[in-house]
């Protein structure tokens, strides 16, 4: 028993993180489920998307061959919807409340079809839209995620010279370092940052963190107003003793290495625990499995109905064989010579239910031991408290607060993970868009109460030069 | 279980389904595969002075994925030697005696011509023939065709040539291409024809290809108008059979009725405005013969349902029903109703008769699922929300008169009734 890499044969990598939702094959086929769309008015599948994509509009635009145009309406709404229609929980969002639904049928496979009409022009870098002259008024934005690209795309498109601050060595956040492998590829990832930054305006600096290698204050000083689009940082401890023990890893962490070196080179145990329910914990346990570890245990302390988790996730973790304990806790991580060897957990019952009418798990004093050689830990993860706290931002627990988009912090916003918790990426995109509407309604107005200071160009390009020193 | 079997002048066919005169039934290989398959009857390509085709010859017209709503060609009369046509006439009637073999004829425009023909094709025995004054395409330039079918006096006097020699039952079949098809069909009738069948194909343009800017189909370059044909046409040549079983004059003799006949339900249309037997091309064309199988069966359950024992029973049964607009029931009012445990909230009715019709649909916001419910004092009783509604029987019209008596539009304006005020 030990944790290793390289334990399966390069075939067998390639087909455990090939596509789990392959596209279409053939135009004939895209247009056979295109053709069922009723084009619903006001439409249900629309509403339930946190961008409001016109799902309806740019389903017809493939059966009439304006794909160009299918493009369009999807990346106007959502310039990741080439990648969300890979990595979002569609069964939760559009195709949940696709009317299909209603009459017990399949839904429409909207994500599907969305991979079908963006994956051209993201692959071909069709230049769907065009850049404002520019107002000479800049924005820094930190983070390359989502949430920052996002922001990224709308504020130039209006002429807004924009500036990204990354601390990683490149783009795309949690979708290049954190979804699934199975799901999109280092190679998508980075056609799609290159897609959005094909806009110009947008430059993205990479290897550039704040708190070490900036302030707010200088950001502040440097640019007209700044986004923060950080996203959320590690899972969360679980304070349990054992801890330490080497084999007990964080979910992040081992996602983060899959993801950007070669499968072969991951090590895994042969009996790997996960704890947590969440989308992290499902990729966490599925992609350990898929690694060649030959058990993998999912301890959740609620039931299934409380899971945070879609079913379809859950199914698919299922598939995998990769075996659930509901209502278990971990309490103790057992080692020897400063290795994993066991966790110890709780069983739980449901408690009363609390205001929001979910019940609580309570320990019962009965336990039982696993016997694993690898913990992931993956029961949420952790806001960069220091950091918000160091720059001053309101914050609840690390999440900064804002209001239409505004921090506390005078001219500073921010929107995504950051700011909510950590949900999809579909929201930290709506968030971008969120924040460039709140920075340009804000540019606009101190355009108007203070012309002389606010407007020229030339005022700005002068302090370009000084972000070099920022460090 | 009902009896099928038509009787069509004497002519007799296990079921009352004819491949029309076309590329299934121009030589002996088809014909033969199509009585194997259970068709009752066939229309012999048509037969005349040798022509050359060209390719491409199809075109069609797709709809929301579904292929060949509408077909084209431009096709012309058999290409093939005279001799050979005969030839296998004769042997596919020898293999089949109790299938109906039509030969449809179009000679050249003498009545010479007429008679050498006629007399040629009689030999191989076959049961009829029907006279070919529809192609649109091809033919016409020569004299042929449809410019026959166009000209009532051409179409009496060729009736007349064949009428002097046949010495079997004769079918002129009717183009379309005409304001209305009674004069040439009346004219016919007078000069004697034993029956009719409509409809020919319909002059088109099916599309322009947007790269090469040609029309199709393409030939080298350049186009021609072509004869339009399948599902599409159904409701056209419903009503110019419709027109024919009404007029005195040509309800008299039997019909063959033709156009965009697909599946049993469309020949049992087509049987109750008036049509005995039922010619088939663009279904056979686009999915083989066997769709024959389904089309038999689909008429004999239906009829044992209605209680039908044979075909004559029903034929012409809804022709009484078509009246004149002035003679309609002005106090006869529907109103839209939504069945809400039905409804799956597309939106589709309320968008349709708020941006088009009468704007008597009410949307309540909900998300995601939006209600919609009928305004009826403002629903004019269209029935667009119900045609547009996606789910059976969700939405229904239900009856509302405006008055107990039959009240029409001669009636309400000697009554000096009022007319809407908004
Ligand atoms: C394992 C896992 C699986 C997931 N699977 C899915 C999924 O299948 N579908 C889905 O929709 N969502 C999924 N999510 C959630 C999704 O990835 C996030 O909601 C989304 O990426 C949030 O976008 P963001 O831009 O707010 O943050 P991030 O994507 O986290 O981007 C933040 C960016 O800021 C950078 N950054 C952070 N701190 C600094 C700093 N101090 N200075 C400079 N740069 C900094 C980071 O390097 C990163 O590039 C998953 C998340 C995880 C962890
Ligand atoms: C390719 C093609 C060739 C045709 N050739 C003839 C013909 O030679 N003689 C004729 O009377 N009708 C001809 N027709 C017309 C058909 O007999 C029939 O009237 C018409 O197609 C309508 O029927 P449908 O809708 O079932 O196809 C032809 C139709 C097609 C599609
Ligand atoms: S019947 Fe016509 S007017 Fe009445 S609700 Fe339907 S669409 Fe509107
Ligand atoms: S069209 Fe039918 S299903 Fe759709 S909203 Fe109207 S009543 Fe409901």
């Amino acid at each position: 028993m030990s944790i290793q890499n390289n334990r399966l044969a390069p075939e067998a990598y390639e087909r455990n993180f090939s596509d789990v939702h392959p596209p279409f094959d053939k135009k004939e086929a895209a247009l056979v489920e295109a053709n069922r769309c009723l084009f619903c008015y006001d439409a249900p599948c629309m509403k339930s998307c946190p961008t409001s994509i016109d799902v309806p509009k740019f389903i017809k635009q493939i059966t009439t061959d304006n794909l160009k145009g299918s493009a369009h309406t999807i990346l106007q709404s959502n310039i990741f919807g080439g990648g969300c229609s890979r990595v979002c929980p569609v069964e939760k969002l559009c195709e949940g409340s696709c009317v299909y639904n209603l009459m017990h049928e399949a839904p429409i496979p909207i994500a599907k079809l969305q991979r079908y009409a963006t994956e051209r022009a993201i692959a071909e870098k069709w230049q769907l839209f065009e850049r404002k002259p520019s107002t000479g008024k800049k924005v820094a934005i930190v983070g390359a995620g989502p949430a920052g690209l996002s922001c990224a795309h709308a504020l130039s498109a209006q002429g807004i010279d924009v500036t990204v601050f990354e601390k990683e060595a490149r783009g795309g956040g949690l979708m290049t370092y954190g979804i699934a492998a199975y799901k999109v590829t280092p190679r998508f990832c980075q056609d799609e940052v290159d897609f959005i930054t094909s806009l110009g305006g947008i430059t993205i600096e990479y290897n550039r963190e704040l708190g070490r290698d900036m302030s707010i204050p200088q950001l502040q000083d440097g640019f007209d107003a700044v986004f923060l689009g950080i996203g959320v940082g590690l899972a969360r401890q679980l304070g349990i003793p054992g801890e330490h023990l080497d084999g007990v890893v964080d979910a992040i962490e081992f996602i983060y290495n899959l993801r950007s070196t070669s499968y072969s080179q991951v090590a895994v145990g042969d009996r790997v625990a996960v704890i947590g329910l969440g989308m992290t914990a499902i990729d966490a346990a599925t992609q350990a499995k898929r690694l060649g570890a030959t058990e993998v245990t999912i301890v959740y302390r609620r039931t299934q109905e409380e899971m945070p988790c879609t079913q379809v996730e859950l199914d698919l973790a299922m598939l995998d064989g990769c075996r659930v304990l509901w209502l278990a806790a971990p309490k103790e991580v057992l080692g020897a010579d400063g290795n994993v060897t066991g966790l110890v957990c709780s069983e739980m019952e449901l408690g009363a239910a609390d205001s929001s009418g979910r019940r609580s798990p309570v320990e019962t004093s009965r336990t039982f031991a696993l016997d694993v050689d690898m913990v992931i830990k993956a029961a949420g993860q952790m806001p960069f408290q220091s950091l918000v706290d160091a720059a001053g931002l309101e914050n609840k627990g690390g999440r900064i607060v804002q209001a239409n988009g505004a921090t506390s912090v005078a001219r500073v916003f921010a929107g995504g993970d950051c700011v909510n918790g950590g949900r999809e990426v579909v929201d930290a995109v709506q968030a971008g868009k969120d924040g460039a509407a709140a920075i340009l309604d804000y540019l606009r107005a101190t355009e108007i109460t203070s012309p002389d200071t606010a407007m020229e160009p030339s005022a700005f390009n002068n302090l370009a030069p000084a972000l070099p020193d920022l460090s | 279980m009902a009896d099928i079997s038509a009787n069509f002048l004497g002519i007799k066919s296990p079921n009352p389904f004819w491949l029309a005169s076309a590329p299934p039934t121009d030589k002996k290989i088809n014909v033969l595969r199509a009585f194997e398959a259970g068709w009752g009857g066939v229309v012999w390509k048509t037969l005349g002075s040798q022509v050359k085709n060209v390719s491409s010859r199809y075109s069609a017209v797709n709809y929301n994925g579904s292929r060949i709503m509408g077909f084209n060609n431009i096709e012309l009369i058999s290409d093939r030697p005279l001799d050979i046509n005969l030839r296998e006439i004769e042997e596919c009637i020898r293999l089949f005696p109790d299938r109906a073999m039509i030969v449809s004829l179009m000679a050249d425009n003498t009545r010479e011509s007429w008679h050498e023909l006629i007399a040629k094709v009689e030999d191989t025995g076959a049961h009829g023939f029907e006279l070919n004054f529809g192609c649109p395409h091809g033919m016409t330039e020569r004299g042929m065709g449809a410019a026959v079918g166009q000209d009532p006096e051409i179409a009496r006097m060729v009736v007349e040539w064949v009428m002097e020699k046949a010495t079997i039952p004769v079918i002129t079949k009717l183009t379309p291409n005409v304001h209305s098809v009674v004069p040439t069909g009346k004219a016919a009738v007078e000069a004697g024809t034993n029956a009719l069948s409509l409809i020919n194909t319909i002059q088109s343009v099916t599309g322009v290809d947007l790269d090469t800017f040609v029309p199709n189909p393409y030939v080298a370059g350049k186009s021609v108008f072509g004869g339009y044909c399948g599902p599409a046409v159904k409701p056209i040549a419903l009503k110019f059979l419709a027109t024919i079983s009404q007029d005195p004059t040509t309800r008299q003799v039997p019909i063959s009725g033709i156009g965009g006949i697909s599946t049993w339900k469309d020949a049992v249309e087509f049987m109750l405005l008036g049509a005995t037997t039922l010619q088939v091309c663009t279904a056979a064309m686009k999915h083989g013969f066997r769709i024959v199988e389904d089309m038999c069966e689909g008429l004999n359950n239906w009829m044992d349902e209605k209680g039908f024992a044979t075909i004559n029973d029903f034929i012409g049964l809804s022709v009484p029903t078509l009246t004149h607009w002035e003679d309609l029931d002005i106090n006869y009012h529907h109103v839209a109703h939504i069945n809400q445990d039905k409804c799956i909230h597309c939106g589709l009715c309320y968008i349709g008769c708020e941006d088009t019709s009468h704007q008597a649909i009410n949307l309540s916001y909900g998300k995601p699922y939006n209600t919609y419910s009928i305004k009826e004092e403002e629903c004019v009783g269209c029935n667009l929300c119900q045609l547009i509604c996606p789910v059976e029987q969700c939405i229904t019209m239900v009856e509302q008169r405006k008055g107990d008596e039959y009240l029409n539009w001669k009636d309400f304006q000697r009554l000096g009734l009022a007319l809407n005020d908004h």
